[in-house]
């Protein structure tokens, strides 16, 4: 059986390189691995999706109610793809909101941070403010890289697998800042004792 | 070499150069594009890779590096095989000396295309070897040696990736580059080469006389391979095969295809040991119809019976609804969870500081009851705009304009991109002024590829390996044509552009403006940086006038706009505010926002 994931967000946050990280990690334990990815116009400005299967050996898709993790660089983005999840997965996702803008071209309603946490709740949610722990890893940027590290705990990969694969997918100058961004992710997604 | 995680793209593009590749053509597009980026990212040692003008060109290019002897790989996404389909169809009359591959990507569910039309009917029509890949492993090595096979036939092979394999990834193994040294020679065979009728007649027969020793030498290669299991049994090709494997309950047979066209014969042998067959497969119902050609009267379930999907691309979900349909299942798989409703939707959309907004904004307010025929490019977001009436095809944009203003008349305004202009729009552009139509064209000019990835084209100045060449003029070549009135406009200063466009709607015949401006995601890699704007709070009244631009750096909160870090400072949101409430921002300008990449 594979471990089966979604990485989701807007266009232009890094939802690829954090499937390349996974990705890479899955190869640095020899394992085998599947992804699938959204290119083309869809990657401007628009709701994204990678799919990851860890340890997959068949096609890269991931069915609704299958997913076994649902990363979520948005808010709004989490809730969108929730039905992805199987009963029993977990979601960790950033705090932060990109408001749509049909929200104010069209008047849609757009929902509170609340309600969209009320939304995962089923899941145990892991909500992190990615962008407060990124900057104090020393770049906005690394937010992708602070999500890894916060759902490290819920992925069938080592720290140390992941953290090679980081190196190895980040530009060489900011690897000191992604090794940090991670650590601040996985301290802030650890279990409670 | 040790295993990697990469894009199937990059698998196919190494798998190019592992078998031999010597020259590369194609046009940019979705999901075909990074095979020919990465080979030009890579600039290997003597092979000539080229960003053709379009497919027909590209085809063209290729095909004759063929007929001299070396190895050509062709790109293109499936419409683009449309605009090739003339020298492909009979590209299997006049064969070839060197391999030929072209690559044909399919997009079952349209993720980024017009149509869901599918690459292996083409083959079927010119008479050409298609393979089918349904995983990334299997296109890399089938594409690797897909020259060989061309060269054994002496015909094009079409190699079909659909989008979930092109934009997939998976853990592959590369081979090693051979080093190539084929002294390239035309060799002058008219009665190969000259398709006058009494050539082609003689070709045609040829072409049919090879079909046989296609088919034959496919079944050998063991690329369509049966199990017999059970009593039932699932034919299944490209992607959608592995969602079968997935899937598939015990004791159900599974025959695979990955070349056409099949071997009936083999075909046969393996229905006739069923009493039912199911046919999965993504696009056309191609296999089916072979399956029910060799099943005699087993029955044969699939698209045409209505058990699997027409249209969309397949999943292991619908696949198991397929399954359970035909009754190879016992229960029907439980519905699947629903998406949460009511959220607000997030389609993609123009960038903030891309220039086409203000395009689109001023075309708007100047031509408020124009028709408005668009083409294939970013420019297409313009539907969100009400600045998009038509799409097509490529091209398209002039000469459904010119239709349009010669059949009712009215103000007429086309847009279409650099890239796409010359890719098929100038013919039109000749057409509508020899015939005398009444309308407006107004060239987006960005001078890049954009929507697939900035690809350079002749607008940019540089070649798809970064050779410096002279910028094509879009004004002498309109001028060429015969339009007489042609002016360049700054899409960013949207007073003047609103002026312009007065002027051009109190004249008569075809008018062209182009609108240039960098793109504005090439200009944030450039570094180029402009003080970002602010709204002063005091000053808005709240009128939403900003708002309906669409930028999607303006928010409205409380009842006040604001400009967000997503703003790259092109201003033109200050000079449609009626309060003149915006203006640039006093803090230094921002670092480039995120695209795609880590800190």
């Amino acid at each position: 059986m594979s471990f089966d994931l979604l990485i989701v967000g807007v266009g232009g946050q890094g939802t690829i390189l954090a499937s390349n990280i996974l990705g890479r990690a899955t190869l640095e334990e020899g394992r085998s691995v599947r992804g699938a990815e959204t290119h083309g116009m869809a990657q401007r400005g628009g709701s994204v999706e990678c799919h990851l299967r860890i340890d997959g050996r068949y096609g890269p898709l991931v069915d609704p109610g299958t997913a076994d993790l649902l990363i979520a660089f948005d808010l709004l983005e989490a809730v969108r793809y929730l039905h992805f999840l199987r009963p029993g997965g977990r979601v960790v996702t950033s705090t932060g909101i990109i408001t749509p803008t049909t929200v104010f071209s069209q008047g849609l309603p757009m929902p509170t941070s609340d309600e969209c946490l009320a939304r995962l709740a089923p899941f145990r949610p892991l909500a992190i403010d990615t962008a407060a722990l990124a900057r104090e890893a020393g770049s906005e940027l690394a937010q992708n890289v602070v999500l890894i590290g916060a759902s490290s705990h819920h992925l069938p990969l080592r720290e140390s697998s992941l953290l090679a694969a980081i190196e190895r997918s980040v530009p060489p100058k900011t690897v000191e800042v992604n090794r940090r961004a991670f650590a601040l992710g996985r301290a802030a997604g650890a279990p409670s004792p | 070499m040790a295993r990697q995680y990469l894009l199937g793209n990059e698998a196919i593009a190494h798998a190019a150069l592992e078998g031999g590749v010597g020259f590369v053509a194609g046009y940019p597009g979705t999901p075909s594009s990074e095979v020919i980026d990465l080979l030009r990212a890579r600039r290997p040692e003597g092979v000539h890779v080229e960003w053709s003008t379009n497919e027909k060109v590209a085809f063209e290019n290729a095909l004759a590096a063929a007929w001299c002897g070396v190895r050509a790989l062709f790109t293109t996404k499936h419409v683009g095989l449309n605009v090739a389909a003339d020298p492909l169809m009979t590209s299997a009359y006049t064969g070839v000396t060197g391999g030929f591959v072209v690559l044909s990507a399919d997009d079952p569910f349209a993720h980024s295309s017009q149509n869901e039309q599918d690459s292996r009917l083409y083959a079927a029509m010119a008479g050409l070897p298609c393979l089918d890949p349904g995983t990334i492993e299997e296109a890399h090595a089938m594409l690797r040696d897909a020259f060989a096979l061309s060269e054994e036939f002496g015909l094009p092979v079409l190699f079909r990736p659909t989008t979930r394999i092109c934009h997939s990834k998976a853990d592959v193994e590369l081979g090693p580059v051979p080093s190539v040294h084929r002294e390239p020679a035309f060799v002058r065979d008219p009665r190969q080469y000259v398709v006058v009728p009494a050539h082609t007649r003689v070709l045609h027969r040829r072409l049919n006389e090879k079909q046989a020793v296609v088919r034959a030498r496919l079944a050998g290669l063991g690329l369509n391979t049966g199990e017999i299991r059970g009593c039932r049994a699932v034919v299944a090709g490209g992607v959608a095969a592995e969602y079968v494997r997935e899937v598939l309950p015990d004791g159900v047979s599974l025959f695979v295809v990955r070349a056409y066209p099949v071997d009936p014969g083999q075909l046969q042998s393996f229905c006739l040991e069923h009493e039912e067959v199911l046919v999965v497969e993504e696009g056309a119902p191609v296999l089916e119809d072979e399956v029910k050609r060799a099943a005699g009267s087993v029955p044969v379930y699939g698209k045409r019976t209505g058990h699997v999907p027409g249209e969309g691309e397949l999943s292991p979900a619908l696949v198991r609804a397929a399954l359970a349909s035909a009754g190879f299942v016992e229960k029907a798989p439980p519905a699947p969870p629903a998406p949460v409703e009511g959220l607000p939707p997030r389609p993609p959309i123009l960038c903030a500081g891309c220039m086409h907004r203000a395009v689109f904004y001023a075309m708007k307010r100047v031509f408020r009851e124009g028709i408005f025929p668009s083409d294939i490019g970013c420019y297409t977001l313009g539907l969100q705009l009400g600045t998009v009436d038509t799409t097509i095809c490529m091209g398209a944009s002039i000469t459904i304009g010119s239709g349009i203003a010669q059949t009712v008349g009215g103000d007429v305004v086309a847009t279409i991109g650099d890239s796409t202009f010359l890719h098929t729009g100038l013919p039109g552009l000749v057409n509508a002024v020899y015939n005398g139509a009444n309308m407006v064209l107004v060239i987006l000019d960005n001078r890049v590829t954009a929507m697939t990835g900035h690809q350079p084209n002749p607008t940019t100045g540089v070649t798809a390996t970064g050779e410096e060449r002279p910028k094509v003029s879009l004004e002498a070549l309109c001028r060429a044509c015969g339009v007489e009135w042609v002016e360049t406009v700054d899409p960013y200063d949207l007073p003047g552009l609103i002026a312009t466009l007065r002027e051009v709607r109190a004249k008569k015949g075809v008018r062209v403006v182009i609108a240039k401006k960098p793109c504005v995601i090439v200009e944030r890699r450039a570094r180029v940086k402009r003080p970002r704007l602010e709204v002063d709070p005091s000053a808005c009244s709240g009128c939403r006038t900003c708002l309906r631009f669409g930028c999607p750096a303006i928010a409205f909160e409380g009842k006040k706009a604001s400009i967000t870090d997503l703003c790259s400072g092109c201003g033109v949101c200050a000079s449609l505010c009626p309060e003149g409430a915006i203006g640039k921002e006093s803090r230094p300008p921002a670092p480039a926002a995120p695209s795609g990449g880590g800190a």
